[in-house]
């Protein structure tokens, strides 16, 4: 990463009774100068960010073959557009919660809470419980808010096979080994409206998961986090893509989807100061194994359905003086042909494995504000796409450490 | 399918247990210390009671420190946390907080330890704004480059400790009488050789010297970050050798992890004396301990003035 993104404090208040300040300033213990000095409100944050995107071929008939896509899993928009802008409000409630809420709103207007949760902070014995609305810890980068991002878009094996990012109203419970090896594991349950999940099946507990995340310094200079995870995600009557006319529904799905995940990263600083130099290494692989009954958009038929499509990408970071970084990124997905049964529907790859290469480069002037210019050589359809795209990414006010 | 599935899961509920197996436990404190020079203190105050991992080293900035794995672990397991405070570490210990699930640490806890709450605050902003960089309202954090904050610290961290290990409360009184000791005469020593350093003309690097000139009656004339926390740039550069024609200063000072190149330019075109100080334990082969760090910045700031 190229520069910790640092929650800050906006405001003092300037104790106005002068008497009083001085009688203070003689006294002059700071107390309580280790703990926010915005006394009782919460940090209060905004990410503000917007892209010129320019694409050879026409964003509105993206698609990645052989995939039903969910979520927002679009590559953006041609032109000038302002993208999410997240508003941000959190703060220790009392001695055993902390809460966090995020709003987001899209270039085109459209809202909602993408984070809506509170956490216990004194459980104690390594265990930490969050209720709400949250991304899934499943994963490495599905944690990772979108502005945290080396790249100005997400992997494809995560827009294919996750919806871009998987999560949703649910419950999470998290365990830290007492070790000196860092040991996580967690488990959530989750609505599961959610791509790959659909419907809230199950009475409304569509979706669960379970992970393991290891991590460690090796010597002063080097760091590294690995993990596995399970997603099983139920789907009654999902629907993806848009409705054909003559039907009126889309791709319609209904049955289990299991996603496997190994992650990996590690990052190295010389002497652990990443200030000046950095460089991080990121890869993960992801396997969904589907079986139900699918119905075409354009077809009433239901047919017995069972494929199991798997993507990785890997990626690497350097910054190689202060605020300017560089990236390389190379993506593919293989999306397991269901055979002659759905040839021309969505699940039909035409033979095709989705790949993409990208190349960035991004300048930070400081810890709030970074510039990017990224290209996609985007092969998710046959046809190659040309993506360029130029963004800005700025936070206002209070801004949440980021995770590893 | 069946055996990759059966494997997986295998893998989810063994690999955590085995971790638990393979730990091993017996100091009675776990010390987390942020920065090592409180680390180095725990030390001295604790003695064998204590076992002291720090997070940070003296070639890595406090402000910019990575939420690490290996960092989360460590205070998964700590009993008291010995931190600078005044937001300079607010980048990455609230996360190792709310990631670690450890009660004991959590603010408001007595394993919650910020130095700079025993300490007066010097450059304490009446009002703040990014506009002006990367300014703590709580005042300048970077308390531990005038010793004479360390007593004051001390005698708070050897309560703390007393309250979190009672039955260890009098070896760590007593530990604190004698580092007392020892603290005011090398102060009366440092205070003496320092002497001739009193009233010199100073640049530094970042504003992160300024008990150590309110300690020794240094002044810093400029600054070689515009704004703090802001990179060097070449017109800053230029600008700050021009005010040093009519301002002269004598030496350029930074601190060990901050990059070395903007002070040899400017050391090369002003002609003074670039000088790189410890700024905390481990920031020089001689700064090994608390009294090495004062010891060496004393030495390192008179050759300077030569």
């Amino acid at each position: 990463m190229l520069v910790k993104h640092v929650l800050r404090s906006r405001r003092v208040l300037v104790v106005s009774v002068l008497p009083v300040s001085l009688a203070l300033a003689a006294n002059t213990y700071a107390a309580g100068a280790g703990q926010g000095s915005n006394a009782f409100n919460p940090d209060i944050g905004l990410i503000m960010n917007g892209t010129y995107g320019q694409f050879s071929n026409d964003p509105g008939d993206y698609a990645i073959s052989g995939f039903p896509l969910g979520g927002e899993s679009d590559p953006g928009a041609r032109g000038f557009a302002i993208g999410e802008s997240e508003l941000a409000i959190s703060s220790n409630i009392d001695p055993d919660w902390y809460g966090m809420f995020t709003y987001s709103i899209a270039g085109d207007d459209s809202a909602g809470a993408e984070n809506a949760y509170v956490q216990t902070t004194s459980l104690g014995h390594g265990l930490t419980v969050k209720f709400g609305r949250f991304f899934s810890g499943i994963g490495y980068l599905n944690e990772q808010h979108a502005h945290t991002w080396d790249f100005a878009d997400t992997a494809l094996a995560y827009r294919a096979l996750l919806g871009t990012q998987f999560g949703g109203d649910g419950l999470q419970v998290r365990w830290l080994a007492p070790t000196d090896l860092f040991t996580e594991a967690g488990a959530e349950m989750f609505h599961g409206d959610a791509f790959p999940a659909g419907g809230s099946a199950n009475n409304g507990r569509g979706a669960w998961t379970a992970y393991v995340h290891f991590g460690d310094d090796v010597g002063d200079s080097n760091s590294w986090r690995a993990g596995l995870s399970y997603l099983s995600a139920k789907s009654d009557n999902r629907e993806t893509g848009t409705p054909d006319p003559a039907t009126n529904h889309g791709d319609v799905f209904t049955g289990t989807s299991k996603v496997m995940i190994a992650d990996f990263v590690w990052k190295w600083a010389p002497h652990g100061n990443p200030y000046n130099k950095n460089f991080k290494l990121q890869a993960e692989f992801l396997r969904s194994s589907n079986d139900g009954d699918f119905t075409p958009a354009g077809s009433n038929t239901v047919t017995a359905y069972s494929a199991t499509p798997n993507g990785w990408y890997v990626q690497g970071a350097y910054q190689f003086m202060p605020r300017w970084r560089v990236a390389l990124r190379h993506d593919q997905l293989s999306a397991d042909d269901p055979g002659a049964a759905f040839a021309g529907t969505v699940l039909d790859s035409q033979g095709h494995d989705p790949k993409r290469n990208s190349v960035m480069v991004d300048y930070a002037n400081s810890e709030f504000s970074r510039l990017r210019l990224q290209f996609n050589s985007d092969q998710s359809q046959p046809d190659t796409n040309n993506e360029w795209f130029l963004q800005y990414t700025m936070s206002l006010g209070a801004h949440g450490a980021h995770i590893f | 399918m069946k055996t990759i599935k059966q494997m997986f899961t295998a893998a989810l509920l063994a690999l955590p247990l085995a971790a638990v197996l393979m730990q091993n436990a017996n100091a009675s404190v776990h010390v987390f210390a942020c920065e090592p020079e409180w680390g180095a203190l725990a030390k001295e105050l604790g003695g064998d009671e204590v076992s002291v991992y720090t997070a940070t080293n003296a070639f890595q900035d406090p402000h910019h420190i990575q939420a690490r794995p290996g960092l989360i672990a460590k205070m998964r397991r700590a009993d008291l946390l010995v931190c600078t405070g005044a937001q300079l570490e607010i980048g990455w210990l609230p996360v190792l907080l709310r990631q670690a699930g450890n009660s004991r640490v959590q603010p408001g806890q007595p394993g919650n330890f910020a130095a700079t709450d025993y300490v007066n605050m010097l450059e304490k902003p009446a009002s703040v704004d990014r506009s002006q960089g990367d300014v703590h309202p709580g005042g300048n954090p970077h308390i531990q480059t005038d010793p004479r904050n360390m007593v004051k610290v001390a005698k708070a961290l050897a309560d703390t400790l007393g309250q979190v290990d009672s039955s260890h409360a009098g070896d760590y009184s007593k530990r604190y009488q004698d580092f007392n000791k020892r603290w005011q005469a090398a102060l009366a020593r440092w205070e003496k050789q320092a002497a001739p350093l009193h009233g010199l003309k100073i640049v530094v690097h970042h504003k992160n010297w300024v008990y150590l000139e309110h300690w020794l009656g240094l002044k810093a004339v400029a600054a070689l970050e515009a704004k703090p926390g802001v990179p060097p740039s070449a017109g800053h550069l230029s600008e700050v050798l021009k005010q040093l024609k009519t301002q002269p200063a004598k030496m350029v000072i930074r601190a060990a992890y901050q990059e070395s190149r903007p002070d040899e330019w400017l050391s090369e075109h002003a002609h003074i004396s670039a000088v790189t100080l410890p700024f905390t334990v481990g920031g020089s082969d001689a700064a090994k301990d608390l009294f090495g760090l004062y010891d060496d910045t004393i030495a390192n700031l008179l050759k300077g003035a030569k």
